[in-house]
């Protein structure tokens, strides 16, 4: 049979923990980059400050925290067998951490050694998660949308980072190679191939089990991801050097699928059968209007040409895409995964008869209510920037806030862990391994 | 024709709607329609894990060999399970919303995430090395949860 099947093979909480951690650092960095350079950030997509401010969101905040939730998704929940959980979390945390601040720090000063170091980092660490959640995800018995959704990911995931290093290297030396297009073609095996597929493999698993609504329906699930990575395979024609007219509705094709996910997600949560609300939910609809609305500024650009070729046009779909879509939902998913493992694991510590404090004692609702209002706020003031780029230095303090205030929510819940961990021990000298 | 594990799938989403009844009740502070509909919801649930841990967790560890393995977790996980139902119905015997909601929304997840194991991962498992021997199980299997859950 399937001697392999881990199953229950929760990794030590210590492995998702860190990256969901250090995720917020990140978002707090951008918020104050945005702070210090003012509308400078908001002018134009191809500024160092821009793409600096971009990546601390890509690589910086989501790919840590999408790395940790898979991490623990894929043995929990797609019965996939991580090698050395313990092992690879010790070299990647800190690889993306540091790859992600020197290539920060590269768009910055534009220099060229940066540029390179980043690059061999990210691809040498991403290169490494991909092999090593990529053979889990091969390997597991388990079937279905979200499986299929999560190969493909991991795929664009790799795509994104050889796309990534690919450009740096291009940035650094003097190589003629069609930057904008690889630039284009990177952004979109990011957004779509990796952010936008995980994102969709996880919530056709976490949208129904959280808020009780109907399964997504069969046709989406089943073919969501095959029609999004052919819509990237035809994006990534241009890398030829030459951008033939049809691309211009490729991308709109791309943003169409995103939307239709949103829309039927949104759908799915108003015919919950559960009618309690809470902050993840919120979170998931915020993200879900952000996508759609990406939609929406794509119609419009193709309505009103003026606003396509208007320079802060690229700031205004960032804004809604980064932020507005996938800050959103991690931030929400995060405020039911840390509740839920300091829960299992704190049980298991304990043993069966005992039971540790409940979910809503780890992160009080009221701080992340307060939390999810500070970061709506963000988006919206972030959006305003568009129009009023003045206001950008207001906007990116308001973020920074929120992304502390989520980091200090996480903090809580992780010193909560702790301290009832030490406690049990103190009581039982011999727990429960 | 239905599946080995169909009614178990199906029984599911009843139990679902009935821990959805009890939660909303709670908030709405009806706290006799919320015990009510709780104490309908647990014995479901463990109609539920009795049929699993008495019918198909042996039949599927004989046929397999695995004793030790998912069918092991998945008792370990009813047990936790068994705890929280006692939690939430004294907190809805105090009329506490505070310790009802939080346990009940820990109950909830480990449920779910639970229930997706079996779905996606136990189930079809036990599909497979049932196969041969499948068709005189769904009759017990059926008619304890019908008993349990008429449609």
């Amino acid at each position: 049979m399937h001697p392999n099947l881990s199953f229950e093979q929760a990794p030590p909480v210590s492995v998702p923990y860190r990256f969901f951690l250090t995720a917020p650092l990140f978002g707090v960095a951008a918020g104050l980059l945005l702070v210090w350079l003012g509308e400078s950030a908001v002018a134009s997509r191809w500024s160092g400050g821009a793409l600096a401010l971009t990546h601390l969101l890509a690589v910086g905040f989501m790919l840590q925290a999408m790395t940790g939730a898979v991490m623990q998704f894929v043995p929990v929940a797609a019965g996939g067998n991580v090698w050395r959980p313990g092992l690879v979390a010790n070299l990647i945390h800190p690889a993306l951490a540091i790859g992600a601040g020197m290539l920060v720090a590269a768009f910055l000063v534009h220099e060229s050694v940066l540029f390179r170091l980043a690059g061999a980092i990210l691809l040498t660490t991403v290169g490494f998660l991909v092999v090593v959640v990529g053979a889990a995800l091969l390997r597991t018995p388990a079937r279905g949308a979200t499986i299929l959704s999560m190969r493909i990911a991991v795929f664009g995931l790799a795509v994104t980072a050889l796309l990534g290093a690919t450009l740096a290297e291009g940035l650094a030396g003097d190589a003629s190679w069609p930057l904008v297009e690889l630039a284009n073609v990177h952004a979109g095996w990011g957004l779509g191939g990796w952010a936008l597929m995980l994102l969709a493999g996880v919530s056709y698993y976490v949208v129904p089990m959280f808020q009780l609504t109907p399964a997504y329906p069969a046709v989406l699930s089943r073919w969501l991801a095959p029609i999004l990575l052919v819509t990237l395979l035809l994006w990534s024609v241009q890398l030829g050097g030459q951008s033939p007219a049809w691309q211009q509705w490729v991308w709109r094709a791309g943003l169409a699928v995103g939307a239709g996910f949103a829309g039927v997600t949104l759908w799915l949560q108003q015919r919950r059968r559960r009618r309690v609300s809470d902050p993840t939910l919120l979170f998931f609809r915020g993200a879900m209007v952000c996508m759609i609305g990406l939609l929406l500024s794509a119609v419009v650009m193709t309505l009103v040409p003026s606003v396509a070729e208007h320079p802060r046009l690229p700031y205004w779909l960032g804004v809604l895409a980064l932020p507005g879509v996938f800050v959103s939902a991690i931030n929400g998913m995060l405020y039911k995964i840390v509740p839920f493992l300091n829960w299992l694991h704190l049980q298991r510590l304990m043993g069966i008869g005992m039971l540790p404090p409940n979910m809503k004692e780890m992160i009080a609702e009221r701080a992340m209510v307060a939390q999810m209002r500070v970061h709506f706020a963000a988006v919206i003031f972030l959006l305003a920037g568009a129009i009023m780029p003045e206001i950008a230095r207001v906007a990116g303090l308001v973020f920074a806030i929120s992304c502390a205030m989520l980091g200090r929510n996480l903090i809580q819940a992780a010193r909560f862990f702790r301290n009832f961990r030490d406690r049990i021990r103190a009581a039982a000298p011999n727990p429960a391994p | 024709m239905t599946s080995l594990t169909q009614p178990l799938h199906d029984h599911h989403k009843h139990c679902d709607n009935l821990f959805a009844e009890a939660e909303e009740a709670a908030h709405k502070k009806r706290w006799p329609q919320c015990l009510e509909s709780f104490r309908r919801f647990r014995g479901e649930l463990e109609a539920h894990f009795s049929t699993e841990e008495q019918v198909l967790f042996p039949a599927f560890e004989t046929a397999s060999g695995m004793v030790a393995g998912p069918s092991q977790v998945m008792r370990f996980e009813h047990a936790q399970m068994r705890d929280l139902l006692g939690q939430i119905e004294q907190a809805a015997t105090q009329q506490n919303l505070d310790q009802f909601s939080g346990s009940a929304e820990t109950l909830l997840v480990l449920m779910q995430q639970h229930n997706m194991k079996e779905e996606n991962i136990l189930y079809p498992m036990c599909e497979q090395s049932l196969s041969g021997q499948g068709l005189s199980l769904v009759e017990p299997l059926k008619a304890r949860v019908e008993a349990a859950c008429p449609a």
